[in-house]
Parts: structure tokens; C-alpha cells; sequence
């Protein structure tokens, strides 16, 4: 068999379930990827509909909408609801989606832990949003819920949060272990580690970070769990315990926590970019390396958010080195990137736009976070709008922007039709401007001495707080319009044939239009692999 | 190296924006050495990412508007250069090196703090300050003026230095080397004053140094840096700088006050008096959360009115406001007059039937 059509069912009455009940029960790795992406979209609303009511209240001095606790409860829950409820569920929508397809396997190792690693998410995701309606509100002490704010001085509803974060956990420890099983063991035979699509490749190494990383979560919530109500003191100098510990054990896993949700990102650029200037991946091997490095030094920088809680100069030098260390093979990423498009034959289709604004706006990011990182410096900057403004560009104009590309690239393989290319294009102009009148300013609101997660502020920081806040109503608004795109393409879009990009490159588009039900039932040949390979 | 570097970022600094610190663009020069340090090393850092950006940049750009296939480029085939890749891993870690030198050396020297000549105690509480004088024996709390307080829920007319105002400030000398050591009653907070160059957290249980030597007279304003629960924005620092005979001047004074205080505490005081002295106190340490009209929020933070407390036992009363009962903090740092007065002024005012309490009451009860 050498293409990949002759691999399709043959009994056609064997599709997929009818009703409702075929996604409850499926262990289909599309229709998992396209549960993920549905509920990972509608918690991005959920959060960002919280994230309007932020910027309402901070639209101007005083407060007008809302009383300080519950401001408290929606940065928080923001925070937890886009971290926990949207970019992580929809990047492992994406790798369930497209992991198969690239290494031309017929599903994920472990199907019906799949499902149930789907499952768990809305009853985590509505058990986190019901504690608003306790008694004491939702949590209220950020999404970094140190103690013993967290212990001591939060409401009862901390025990539900305590035990959603678990659930969360589970959750994505089990697709962790399904990815690395399925890419080391279902990966076609013919399929060499090195020969295998950036994408792949991204999503291998953080599973290895979320199975390091998730487990410690879990250590420190059960910890804040026992503190709360089985008398132990973790966290309470009284009993012999230190807050500082706290802030350890939680960015051993929040530092990893936020490579998680940056490398598969790195993974769809580095696809899409090649497609539109037709013109292979410009240094595949170190595009690994880089992604392995930077996954390494993930795990050694934790207390660089830790810089002002009275740790020795010696563990700062060292937190400070390592911290700027991980901007080399961050570089040596972008350009790559950019040495991809150089001299190559571009245009300029949605998801190219997407992915061009992604290396652009991730990199600004990427240059305040470095600022961040010189230790003395961080004075500062700690607890400001400065990083406020740093991690919106990173995980929103990055993570989230390589959602938005990654969709719109292969929305043509999940339903065989395209999107209305015009839409879409308004609709990318409208995000990307809008987008930085919302966080742009913000840097300048963190130098000029805002605090973070403050409610109202002194009259100096009005002005760029109503310009971020008229960008932010903007850039929610163009939420419905990208809803409608994708929805009108799926009822309306103009069918498509196997590979409606003419650089694509990949095992999925050899697929026909819309990929069918099973797919690769039997392996791809040596030959298919060859020609679809990134690393030519 | 160090020379260079230095007179690299003199340059830069004269050249660049201390004037964009006014329109709120960057951080202040400040007035002290720490702060000027920092600053320097944030413009030198700054400059540094601003010179990459625009060659990294501008390549893209460039790339974006010549390699187009609009314009007929045909696409090349090249995937691999390793001279470039050497290149481009190498200069960059040559020009981190030239970015942590400066850092180290500003970084050891901030937390170096044995060279202070005097020492002044911050302690956090949900949602105020508490400043100790070990040496010179007073200390006192540090509440968001009235004035701001009163503006909050209202729209217009906000005051001048609104959220950035207390009703005793810290005071402090000018041209004299003070550490700060900083700690916290509850939950972690974090002293701030962007024009010192001076943030550090505050641990309960723990004690953080910083150290300041600010060179010009005058009145800084900070904030409060680490989430804290309800009141986080509301728990600002100012510090009023005096040259070194006006600070004595106000330590003896203080002094003074201070003995008259604990002297008070001991005569036996007139209803009208404590219930004078206890609305303002009231005003400034429970109507955060009990509202100034007593109407608290239910059920979470009881209401004045119609209280069991202040209707019941002084005794439960006195030992509720001083030791803390669940959510309610203790306010044993609050002299016994104070005291007294804001327990009568809760037990008299509101409608309720109460008693009186004497600060002597207070005392004993401790």
C-alpha cells in the first residue's frame, strides 16, 4: 500500500456512533480532539467574559461595579480558567487531533483513557466555577494561591478548588502518559524520532514536563488540603512550617507549568510557517534540541518568581544566570523562524498572519520577561502591571495566538471545508490590534509603580488604564466574531480537497478533505514518510 | 569592562527618558543609591533588548515584504547553516555575560545591609502598617487616610494623592544608611517604595531586610506588593523624610506622647472623651470591615448594630477585640486607650446598650 486513501474503512455502515451518547462514549482521537477544542473555546469565554468585568472596574478610579472581594475572586478564577479550562485543554485537543494523523498511527495508545481524561474536565471546570455561588465566594487569593492566604485566611470553598485542581491534575497526567505512549510505541515503524513533524516532537517533550511537573501541584495542594483542616502546619510559621516553602513547592511546578503551555505553540508555528513561504523548516535538529534544552532549564529557574521573598544573594545569582540562560535557546528558535521565511515565496493566509504575529508579539514578550529576570531589577517590576503585561504577551499573543493559527490551519482537515478567508482576515486585524492597546500600556502602568491584583488606584495610572480597558472590551468583542467563523465554516464553508495549503507538509495531509472517521489503519510507507518529512 | 559598561550606560541614561518617568512611561530615578542603580541597569537592559529588537526585527520585516511570492520571489531550498547557528548561539550568550556582570554587582550590593546606622521595623496586617522604632521605643500604626477612604465608592472629586495617602506616615532622617526589617501578623504582604528602590516581602513568622539611604528631604508614597486578601490596594506606605534634627525633634516627640498615653491609660476617662476618641479610632481599624455606619457584612463580618458583643459582657467584648476570633485579627498592638475607646464607642454607639470600658479595664484584661 503505498498511499494512504487505500488505508480508509471499507465498511462504510461502521462510522461513528449517532446521538449524543456517541461523545460521551467515543475513544476516537477526533472526536476527543474536537471535545477538547469545544470545551477549551468555551472556557476561554467563560474567562474572558471574567477578564471584561477585571477591566470594567479598572476602567477608571474608584470602584463603580464591584466590591473588592469579589475583584479578588475574578482574577483569580480568570487565571485559573484560562490556565487550567483553556490553553491546556486545547492544546491537548490539538495533540489529540493531530498526533495520530502525523505519525501515521490509527488512534492514541490508550483510547479509553483518553476519554476518561476528557470527561473528568467539564466536572473539574464546573465544580472550580460553583464555588462563586458559596458561602465566602470563589477563591479569592490570585491564581498562584500562596499561604497562608490560601490556608488560614480563605473561605471554605478552598477544599472544592483543592479538589478540582486534583482533578485537573488527573487529567493531565493521562494524557501526558497516552502521548509518550503513543509517539515512542504507535508511531509507523517506518517513522525514524528525527524524521518525525516539529509538532510531534513538541508535544513528546511536554509530556515529560507535565508528568515532572503536575504530581508537585498535587503535593502542594493536598499539603494546603492538611493544613486546612487535618491540623498540620506546612505552611504556618506557629507550628513550625514556612510560606516560603509554599511558593517552592508551587513554582517547581508553575515555572514547567508555563513551558507547557509555550511549546506546543512553538510546535504549530512550526509548521505553518514552512506551508506559507514554501520552504522546509530552517534547522530541524536544532528546533529539537532548542525544545529540549529549553524543557530542561524549565525545571531549574522556579524561584525567579521568588526573588523578593528574602532569599540568599547566592540563590538569586544562581536563579538569575539560569533565568537569562533560557533566552538562548529561545533565540536560536526565532531565528530559525524568521530564517525559514528568508528567502522563501510568502503569503499571507490566516493562519500565516497568525503565526508572523506570533513570533513578533511572543518575542516582545519574551524581551520583558528577560528585563524580568535581572534580579535587581525585578525590584521594580515584582508584583506589577510590568508582569502583568509579560504574561498576557506570552501566553496570550503567544500561546493563544498558535491556537488561533493552529485552527484556522487545520480547521480544512477536521471538516473538509474552509473558512470564509475575508472574515477571517477582519477578524485577525481587529484581534491583533486590539490585543495590544489592551496590554501594551500595561507595561508602562507596572514601570510607572501599579501594583498587581489591585482593584482601583491612585489618579497617575488612569489614563493607560482606560486605554488597556477600551482595548480589552475590543478584543473581547472579536470572541463573536471568531465564533461565527468557525461556526459558518462548519455548516458553510466551501468543501476542499486532501491538502488545501499548497506548502503544507505532513503525514495528515495525505488525508482526504476532511480526515476520514479511522485513519491509518495500516502504516504509512517508508515512501509516504520521506515526501511528507519536515526534516528534508 | 566595568568602565566601559558604566560610561556605556551614563550615556544611555542621559540620552534616554528619565523625563518619561512624569507622563508614567518608566520607573523613577528615585533618591537613592539602590534606586539609581537599578534604574541605570534597567535603562542599560532596556537599550540592550531595544538594539536586538530592531535587527531582529527588521530582518523579519524586511523578509515579509521582499520574500513574497506576490512580488514573484521563487523560494530557495537552504534549511541548514551552521556557522549562522554558532553565531547566532554565541553572541547571544556573550552579550548575556555583559548584561550579568553589572547585575551581579548591583544585586550584592542592595542586599548587603551591614552598614545601617539605624533600624525601623515594619510589620504587614490585613489591611494596614505597623512601624516599630526598636532603639528609640515607639511605634504606631499606619492606616489609608480618611479622605481616600471616603472617596472610594464615589465618583468624582477623588483627592490629590488618592490611595496613596495614611494617617501617620513613617518618618524617617535624611543622609542616614536605615534598615528596614520586615515581617508580618497574618497573611504575606510586601513593602514598597519604588522611589527608595525598596520592596520585600513580608513573612509571617519571618524577618526580611532591605536597606535605604535616601539622599533628599521630602514625602514618598508606596504600596502594598503582595496579594493580601480584600483591602490590598488600600493598604498604602508613606514616608515623610526630614532633615536629621527635624526627625529627632519628632522621635521626642513621639516619646513624649507616648508616656502621656500610657500615663492616660491609667486615669479613668469621661464617656464623651472615649466616645470622641474611639469614632476615630473605629474609623481607621474597623470600618474596613464593619462599615462606618456599623452595618459590617453579613455573615462574614458581623454588623455593630444590635451586636451580642457589644450588648453583652465587656469582658467577651475586651477579649474578642484584643486577641482576634476567627477571621477577626487580634488588635493587641492598639495602646489601652485606643482600646477603651473604640470597644465603648461600640458598645455606646449604634443603637446599643453597652458599657462603658476604662483603658485600666483593657490593661488587666491583656
Amino acid at each position: 500500500m503505498t498511499t494512504a486513501t487505500a488505508n480508509s474503512h471499507d465498511d462504510h455502515h461502521h462510522g461513528p456512533e449517532k446521538g449524543l451518547m456517541r461523545w460521551v462514549k467515543t475513544t476516537n482521537h477526533k472526536d476527543i480532539g474536537t471535545l477538547y477544542m469545544w470545551f477549551a473555546f468555551a472556557m476561554l469565554l467563560v474567562g474572558g467574559a471574567m477578564a471584561m468585568g477585571i477591566r470594567m472596574e479598572l476602567l477608571q478610579p474608584g470602584m463603580q461595579v464591584m466590591d473588592p472581594h469579589f475583584f479578588n475572586q475574578l482574577t483569580t478564577m480568570h487565571g485559573l480558567i484560562m490556565v487550567f479550562g483553556a490553553i491546556m485543554p486545547a492544546f491537548v485537543g490539538l495533540g489529540n487531533w493531530l498526533i495520530p494523523m502525523m505519525v501515521g498511527a490509527p488512534d492514541m495508545a490508550l483510547p479509553r483513557m483518553n476519554n476518561w481524561s476528557f470527561w473528568i474536565l467539564p466536572f473539574a471546570g464546573g465544580i472550580l466555577l460553583s464555588t462563586f455561588f458559596m458561602e465566602g465566594g470563589a477563591p479569592a487569593f490570585g491564581w498562584t494561591f500562596y499561604a497562608p492566604l490560601s490556608t488560614t485566611f480563605a473561605p471554605d470553598s478552598t477544599d472544592f478548588f483543592i479538589f478540582a485542581v486534583h482533578l485537573l491534575g488527573f487529567s493531565s497526567i493521562m494524557g501526558a502518559i497516552n502521548i509518550i505512549a503513543t509517539v515512542i510505541n504507535m508511531r509507523a515503524p517506518e517513522m525514524k524520532l528525527m524524521d518525525m513533524p516539529l509538532f510531534v516532537w513538541t508535544w513528546l517533550i511536554t509530556s515529560f514536563l507535565l508528568i515532572g511537573a503536575m504530581p508537585v501541584l498535587a503535593g502542594a495542594v493536598t499539603m494546603m488540603l492538611t493544613d486546612r483542616n487535618f491540623g498540620t502546619a506546612f505552611f504556618d510559621a506557629t507550628g513550625g512550617g514556612d510560606p516560603v516553602m509554599f511558593q517552592h513547592i508551587f513554582w517547581f511546578f508553575g515555572h514547567p507549568e508555563v513551558y507547557i503551555m509555550i511549546l506546543p505553540a512553538f510546535g504549530v508555528v512550526s509548521h505553518i510557517i514552512p506551508t506559507f513561504a514554501r520552504k522546509p523548516l530552517f534547522g530541524y535538529s536544532s528546533m529539537v534540541y532548542a525544545t529540549a534544552s529549553i524543557a530542561f532549564l524549565s525545571y531549574i529557574v522556579w524561584a525567579h518568581h521568588m526573588f523578593l521573598t528574602g532569599m540568599p544573594v547566592a540563590g538569586e545569582l544562581y536563579f538569575m544566570y539560569a533565568t537569562m540562560l533560557i533566552a538562548v535557546p529561545t533565540g536560536v528558535k526565532v531565528f530559525n523562524w524568521i530564517s525559514t521565511m528568508w528567502r522563501g515565496s510568502m503569503t499571507f493566509e490566516t493562519p500565516m498572519l497568525w503565526a508572523l504575529s506570533f513570533v513578533f508579539l511572543f518575542t516582545i514578550g519574551g524581551f520583558s520577561g528577560l528585563m524580568l529576570g535581572i534580579a535587581p531589577a525585578d525590584i521594580q517590576y515584582h508584583d506589577t502591571y510590568f508582569v502583568v503585561a509579560h504574561f498576557h504577551y506570552v501566553l496570550v499573543t503567544g500561546a493563544l495566538w498558535a491556537i488561533i493559527a493552529a485552527t484556522f490551519y487545520w480547521l480544512p482537515k477536521w471538516t473538509g471545508k474552509m473558512y470564509n478567508e475575508t472574515l477571517a482576515k477582519v477578524h485577525f486585524w481587529w484581534a491583533v490590534i486590539s490585543v495590544n492597546v489592551l496590554f501594551f500600556p500595561q507595561h508602562f502602568l507596572g514601570l510607572a509603580g501599579m501594583p498587581r491584583r489591585i482593584p482601583d488606584y491612585s489618579l497617575q495610572f488612569a489614563d493607560f488604564n482606560l486605554i488597556s480597558s477600551l482595548g480589552g472590551f475590543a478584543f473581547g468583542a472579536s470572541f463573536i466574531l471568531l465564533t461565527y467563523i468557525v461556526v459558518d465554516c462548519i455548516r458553510n464553508g466551501k468543501p476542499v480537497g486532501a491538502r488545501p495549503w499548497e506548502g503544507a507538509k505532513g503525514l495528515e495531509w495525505t488525508l482526504e478533505g476532511k480526515a476520514e472517521y479511522h485513519s491509518f489503519n495500516t502504516p504509512p510507507s517508508r515512501e509516504l514518510i520521506k515526501q511528507e518529512s519536515q526534516h528534508s | 569592562m566595568k568602565r566601559l559598561i558604566a560610561l556605556l550606560s551614563a550615556l544611555i541614561t542621559t540620552l534616554s527618558t528619565s523625563a518619561f518617568a512624569e507622563y508614567g512611561l518608566n520607573i523613577t530615578e528615585g533618591v537613592t543609591s539602590v534606586s539609581h542603580d537599578i534604574y541605570d541597569l534597567h535603562m542599560l537592559i532596556f537599550w540592550v533588548c531595544v538594539a536586538i529588537a530592531v535587527v531582529v526585527f527588521g530582518a523579519m520585516f524586511y523578509s515579509i515584504f521582499a520574500h513574497r511570492k506576490s512580488k514573484g520571489h521563487v523560494a530557495a531550498n537552504f534549511h541548514e547553516n551552521t556557522k549562522a547557528e554558532f553565531l547566532w548561539t554565541g553572541i547571544p550568550i556573550l552579550i548575556l555575560i555583559a548584561m550579568a556582570i553589572p547585575a551581579t554587582k548591583v544585586l550584592i550590593d542592595i542586599e548587603d545591609t551591614s552598614k545601617a546606622e539605624m533600624t525601623v521595623k515594619i510589620t504587614g496586617h490585613q489591611w494596614k502598617w505597623q512601624y516599630d522604632y526598636p532603639k528609640e521605643g515607639i511605634g504606631f500604626i499606619s492606616n489609608l487616610a480618611q479622605t481616600s477612604k471616603d472617596k472610594i465608592y464615589e465618583n468624582n472629586n477623588k483627592p490629590e494623592n488618592y490611595l496613596l495617602e495614611v494617617d501617620k506616615p513613617l518618618v524617617l532622617p535624611v543622609d542616614t544608611s536605615i534598615r528596614f526589617l520586615i515581617t508580618s501578623n497574618d497573611v504575606i504582604h510586601n513593602w514598597w517604595v519604588p522611589e527608595f528602590g525598596v520592596k520585600q516581602d513580608g513573612n509571617p513568622g519571618f524577618i526580611n531586610d532591605a536597606w535605604a539611604q535616601i539622599d533628599k528631604i521630602g514625602i514618598y508614597r508606596g504600596q502594598c506588593a503582595e496579594l493580601c486578601g480584600k483591602d490590598h490596594g488600600f493598604m498604602p506606605i508613606v514616608v515623610d523624610v526630614k532633615s536629621k534634627e527635624d526627625f529627632n525633634a519628632w522621635v521626642a516627640e513621639q516619646q513624649s506622647a507616648k508616656a502621656a498615653a500610657v500615663a492616660s491609660a491609667t486615669k479613668t476617662w469621661s464617656e464623651s472623651d472615649l466616645m470622641a476618641q474611639g469614632e476615630s479610632v473605629y474609623n481607621a481599624n474597623c470600618a474596613g470591615c464593619h462599615k462606618k455606619d456599623g452595618s459590617g457584612m453579613v455573615p462574614v463580618f458581623p454588623a455593630m448594630k444590635g451586636s451580642k458583643v457589644a450588648n453583652g459582657a465587656a469582658s467577651d467584648h475586651i477579649s474578642i477585640v484584643l486577641h482576634g476570633k476567627g477571621g477577626m485579627p487580634p488588635f493587641k498592638m492598639l495602646g489601652d486607650a485606643d482600646l477603651a475607646s473604640v470597644i465603648t464607642y461600640e458598645r455606646k454607639g449604634f443603637g446599643n446598650k453597652g458599657t462603658v470600658v476604662q483603658p485600666s479595664d483593657v490593661k488587666s484584661a491583656r
